[in-house]
């Protein structure tokens, strides 16, 4: 019998955890949601955030929300150089499908071997002094170490979602993910947008990174382990949708915690993604897709 | 042409020819031994991977220096199999066909050993196999060696130490919950414990394993709270084990004891991650400089990794795995001079036949090709007061409970005694 207690904190912790996942995933919903860009390699910029937010840690002793301020415009500067890359080495040509893909993968193997030349395999972290705390309201725990990559990544949605949405760059971008030869005609340049756009993507990143550090400790191939999930999430959200990642993400937090408390951890992976499964046979275009 | 300067000629060509020879015969005679191997340099096992392959060079540095193996160097060929047990085979092919390799030796851990172990047996090669627990118990290869102290029932014996020293709690445990991946070692160390649990009547009251892929374990560790149990037998990978160290303190789980087959927490990375949070865990070991595991040779082997690991950015101490790895190649190679044979039908009976001293101690295979006599034994962390490396050098906080005959110190219980 599952008490009611166990079962408040399984949901709490699922949408702490599934709401700090959605900012993981936010970069990836603009790139593969919006850009058509498919950066597989997208939770690995992640981990180098997380490293990021590591190295100015020891040699300067932030926090690692403070670090983040620093993560973020180095990261948009390498986003938008990588994008140009990408751009001339395969879009323009049109080989941006199975050769992009592999470009992707291989910046994610040579990004780990950096990682491991530079930083060795250790696991590295961070110890924020708030990360040891625990909130609790009556019975229910909200530990810092989780409540506070949530508010991080609930903070990275929102200001992407205003800057897409109240910005007349962030519109143009939205522009661009429906039809880059319309903007094209009224004078625009796609490529620009899509590099600006791809430049906060991999920004994104950067921040989920530095708040992965607060929530455990990273060690470089650490990324592998996010693919799945941060894919589904963006799939499931409606490819572009950043209010679809963030529902998602907390959707399949909770049912992996419930499917843990009674069936079995086990259980929890077959069961979110029977779930994923279900949804794209109802609405192909996932929860909130057009 | 005169009679004088063709015999010249000719004497020239056959100095020439003899010298071509002689060059031959002794870059042959200076045809290094192959040592083939997959290590984890990247990934969750690599942590332990760097640390086992500085140890396995310097057993190369140190067996190059005495003259190398049969008069011949050795070398080590290895390449990173990324802590997959899926890249195992295509290495081990390739060090076979390609690099033409004379020996083969295992990776680090289970999972990369029940890969390679196929590979060998189809070879009909020696396998040492580098902590691997009951890699061999259902293929019963006759060439397999375990590197790991845990004798001849290894599933039992992991967590009989744990069990071994519950059994003198007072008041005696009677329920037990078990958290543990649903992996190869996994369920070895789930079978270990339902069958301890039946021997000694305990009810387990929990025991749902978790994908591998898991990192956040506060949920399942509330699970278990919720059951009440008397001991918690963590039995986990490295990584996973620094996580549900932190999800049990940050949930406060107690009970009599926690921990017994944390793998990873035996390395300086996890232990300074987790501080004091590490107070108060329970865990397997090898190998500590104890008085009584210091061995001919073990800690001049220790001074010597230390010495280097800084600089190769691995584990710093090196109690793990380290002095295993050595030893490893240690047995090898005193099987080939032994045998004076690289055939694994002269090496395999020859290491059944014979007690091997290394630097971690005598060594005796049983049939089963694991060690005849277990030696494993428990440690309790213990005054653990801050995250610097030099808390867990030596013996002062890492505490061994039991067996009684190893024992340097007394268990704290219940568990959040340990931790204030």
């Amino acid at each position: 019998m599952v008490s009611l207690d166990l079962l408040a904190n399984a949901i709490v912790s699922g949408v702490l955890l599934g709401g700090f996942y959605a900012g993981v995933a936010a970069g990836a919903t603009i790139s593969f949601g919006l850009l058509d860009v498919a950066n597989i390699a997208h939770p690995a910029f992640v981990v180098f955030g997380a490293y990021g937010a590591f190295l100015l840690s020891e040699r300067f002793g932030l926090d690692p929300l403070v670090a983040a301020l620093f993560v973020v415009p180095v990261f948009y500067v390498a986003g938008a150089a990588v994008y140009q890359v990408y751009h001339w080495a395969f879009e323009r040509r049109g080989d941006d499908s199975m050769r992009g893909l592999a470009f992707f993968f291989g910046l994610m193997f040579v990004g780990e071997v950096v990682l491991i030349l530079m930083f060795g395999v250790d696991y590295r972290y961070t110890s924020a002094a708030y990360a040891s705390t625990t909130l609790k309201l009556g019975s229910i725990a909200f530990p810092l170490r989780e409540l506070i990559p949530f508010l991080g990544s609930l903070a990275i949605l929102a200001a992407a979602q205003l800057f897409l949405n109240r910005t007349f760059i962030g519109r143009a971008i939205l522009g661009v993910a429906q039809d880059a030869t319309a903007l094209r005609l009224m004078g625009a340049d796609p490529v620009r947008l899509k590099r600006i756009a791809f430049g906060i993507s991999i920004a994104l990143a950067g921040a989920a990174g530095a708040l992965l550090l607060v929530l455990e400790p990273v060690e470089p191939s650490i990324g592998r382990e996010f693919i799945g999930r941060v894919f589904a999430i963006a799939v499931l959200g409606g490819m572009g949708s950043l209010p679809g990642t963030w529902i998602a993400a907390v959707m399949l937090g909770v049912i992996e915690n419930l499917t843990s408390i009674f069936a079995g951890a086990s259980w929890a992976p077959a069961v979110a993604f029977g779930f994923l499964l279900l949804t794209l046979a109802v609405r192909p275009s996932g929860l909130f897709g057009r | 042409m005169r009679e004088g300067s063709v015999l010249r000629r000719l004497g020239g060509y056959a100095i020439a020819v003899f010298a071509g020879a002689l060059a031959v015969s002794s870059a042959f005679a200076a045809d290094p031994i192959k040592i083939g191997f997959s290590m984890a340099q990247s990934g969750p096992l690599a942590g332990s991977g760097k640390s086992a392959l500085l140890a396995m060079k310097i057993w190369a540095e140190d067996q190059n220096a005495k003259g190398g193996l049969l008069g011949r160097p050795v070398e080590l060929v290895y390449y990173d199999d990324q802590s997959n047990p899926a890249n195992v085979p295509p290495i081990y092919t390739k060090l076979l066909d390609v690099d033409k390799v004379d020996l083969i030796n295992s990776g680090y851990a289970t999972p990369i050993i029940a890969a390679a172990l196929p590979i060998a047996m189809q070879h009909d090669m020696v396998l040492m196999g580098l902590f691997g627990l009951a890699n061999n118990a259902k293929l019963n290869y006759d060439k397999y060696f375990s590197m790991a102290p845990t004798g001849e029932d290894p599933a039992n014996v992991a967590s009989k130490p744990f069990f071994d020293v519950a059994d003198q709690l007072n008041p005696k445990p009677s329920t037990i919950a078990v958290i543990t991946p649903d992996i190869q070692f996994g369920h070895s160390v789930l079978e270990g414990v339902r069958n301890a649990a039946q021997k000694r009547g305990m009810k387990i009251v929990y025991d749902r394993t978790f994908p591998p892929s898991m990192t956040d374990f506060s949920t399942l560790v509330r699970e278990v709270q919720a059951t009440n149990p008397d001991l918690v037998v963590v039995g986990t990978q490295p990584g996973q084990s620094i996580n549900v160290a932190r999800a049990i303190a940050e949930v406060g789980l107690n009970a009599q004891m926690i921990g017994g087959a944390m793998t990873g927490l035996q390395t300086t990375d996890s232990e300074t991650i987790l501080g004091q949070q590490i107070n108060g865990f329970v865990n397997f070991a090898y190998w500590l400089p104890a008085p009584k595991l210091q061995f001919p040779g073990s800690m001049e082997f220790l001074a010597k990794y230390q010495a280097k690991a800084k600089a190769e950015g691995v584990d710093p101490i090196g109690y793990y795995v380290a002095p295993w790895a050595y030893a490893d190649l240690q047995i090898l190679a005193a099987a080939v001079e032994g045998t004076k044979s690289l055939e694994g039908d002269k090496l395999g009976p020859y290491i059944h036949a014979n007690t091997f001293k290394t630097i971690i101690g005598d060594v005796q295979f049983g049939p089963g090709g694991e060690w005849a006599k277990p030696r494993t034994f428990l440690i309790q962390f213990q005054s653990v007061k801050s995250k610097d490396a030099s808390e867990f050098t030596g013996t002062d906080h890492l505490v061994i409970v039991g067996p009684p005959d190893m024992k340097t110190g007394e268990l704290i219980t219940p568990f959040e005694k340990a931790r204030q």
